[in-house]
């Protein structure tokens, strides 16, 4: 079996996590940070450690400012619903994932001005753009760091100068890049970053979140939902600080003892050498795909412009049932279709039948990437 | 217990994260912590504080002043 669905989760996940897990289940098991007894005080610190480490690999200026969800969807309603009012003017890109698109369009109905920046056929966006469409009613640039359906890199630092400039603040959407490519928020100068745990940081799903820079005005930014946070108890209004302010109900204490584990692996392996092993197996499968006539390839076509993620079609035949061929004849497993981002599938012109997509991972190896050419080679003659 | 007869202090904070922060900070520096629940005495909080030894209160006080950490209190 070959596996390349990383893009949506990754799979599989390095050996530490399965084992940090079981050993909170079995070891641990308390809730976090509400009983002060010695297990609850060991949960807390095991969810400290991972805020410890996301910090770390995103350079935040404090743990504390790093807010755990349930993944990067939920961060980014959290900076979308909580920052936004009507009368607000946001700016953002047609590359965009449903994860961001549902809630503007949502917030559209409720009175905030949008302007969706048409990308380029291969997913570019040109910086000038964003610098044409500010109004003085401007509050806010959320983009994706680099698109799901074909990993094309949108121009974050050009993005934040400008939203530095203009003092508007800059939301960064890093489901396909946090972990698979630098990012550091004091030189990218982004101000809120919404992750997921389960793509390319390699932990468990049911994890992520949003880092809040020292930028944000916290009294702007109202929490998505309230509720108990083991502080402040004698309260009946929400607490004001971090991470309380934004993290009630108990936490997915058993998947940050997970993601702790995956971050550490991922910390002694180090980004940059997941990166140039990824751009390893990406040069050799543009290379192949583009050598067959019948192969549609979209993106920019340059691995250093994008992730790990290549989306292509084979000419007259079905994104789907390639999909299907690929998993029972081959045991290739990737994603084909729509990729939850209508707008990005019409921007490339695959709507709507969609493409099929190879995400690779830190596991994928140079076997895996001959045999999925093998089998695109073999369907593209039938 | 054997540390029954050493005077405490106890650091309220706002929040358990915040607790395992100075803990962590207090570690660094080799002065011992200790997380446990806040006295009733002195809060109504359902959360955890820093318990540490009465004669390093200056200490800590300074440690967390240059740090810039806001906490509700320290407490004999």
């Amino acid at each position: 079996m070959v596996y390349l669905d990383n893009a949506a989760t990754s799979w599989p996940k390095p050996p530490g996590v399965a084992l940090k897990m079981t050993e909170y289940l079995e070891e641990v098991g308390a809730n976090p940070g509400r009983s002060g007894h010695r297990l609850s005080v060991e949960a807390a610190r095991i969810v400290y450690q991972t805020r410890e480490s996301i910090a770390e690999l995103f350079n935040a200026p404090d743990p504390l400012r790093v807010v755990f969800a349930s993944n990067v969807t939920e961060g980014l309603n959290l900076a979308l619903y909580g920052y936004l009012r009507p009368g607000d003017h946001l700016i953002t890109s047609s590359m965009e994932h449903n994860s961001v698109m549902r809630p503007l369009r949502d917030l559209a109905r409720q009175g905030v001005e949008l302007t969706i920046l048409p990308c380029s056929a291969q997913g570019q966006l040109m910086p000038e753009q964003i610098e044409d469409a500010l109004q003085p009613n401007t509050v806010m640039i959320a983009l994706n760091h680099a698109s799901n359906v074909c990993g094309t890199l949108l121009p974050i630092s050009e993005a934040a100068v400008i939203a530095r400039e203009r003092g508007v603040t800059l939301l960064v959407d890093a489901a396909q890049t946090a972990g698979a490519y630098p990012i550091d928020l004091e030189r990218d100068q982004i101000d809120l970053l919404a992750f997921t745990g389960h793509k390319s940081l390699y932990g468990p799903m049911g994890t992520g979140g949003l880092v809040i820079g020292e930028r944000v005005d916290l009294d702007r930014l109202l929490p998505l939902k309230r509720g108990g946070t083991g502080s402040r108890s004698e309260h009946e209004e929400q607490p004001d600080f971090l991470p309380d302010k934004y993290e009630s109900g108990t936490a997915n204490a058993v998947g940050l003892a997970g993601l702790g584990a995956s971050l550490d692996w991922l910390s002694e392996r180090g980004v940059l050498s997941v990166r140039s092993h990824e751009l390893g197996l990406m040069k050799e499968l543009l290379e192949g795909l583009s050598s067959f006539s019948e192969v549609v390839l979209y993106g920019t076509g340059d691995p250093d412009l994008q992730t790990a993620t290549v989306s292509l079609n084979i000419e007259g035949v079905q994104p789907s049932e390639i999909g299907q061929v690929l998993d029972e004849e081959y045991g290739i497993l990737c994603r084909v279709g729509l990729h939850c981002a209508p707008a990005a599938h019409r921007t490339l012109g695959t709507f709507p039948s969609g493409t099929v997509r190879f995400g690779l991972g830190a596991f994928n190896t140079h076997d895996d990437i001959n045999l999925a050419l093998d089998a695109v080679r073999e369907l593209a003659k039938r | 217990m054997k540390d029954n007869h050493v005077p405490h202090a106890y650091v309220v904070v706002y929040s358990t994260s915040q607790a395992i922060k100075i803990e962590k900070l207090l570690q660094e520096r080799s002065i011992t912590s200790k997380l446990v629940p806040v006295p009733r005495q002195i809060s109504s909080d359902c959360g955890v504080c820093l318990q540490v030894v009465g004669s390093d209160i200056a200490l800590v006080e300074a440690i967390l002043a240059k740090s810039e950490i806001e906490i509700q209190g320290i407490f004999q």
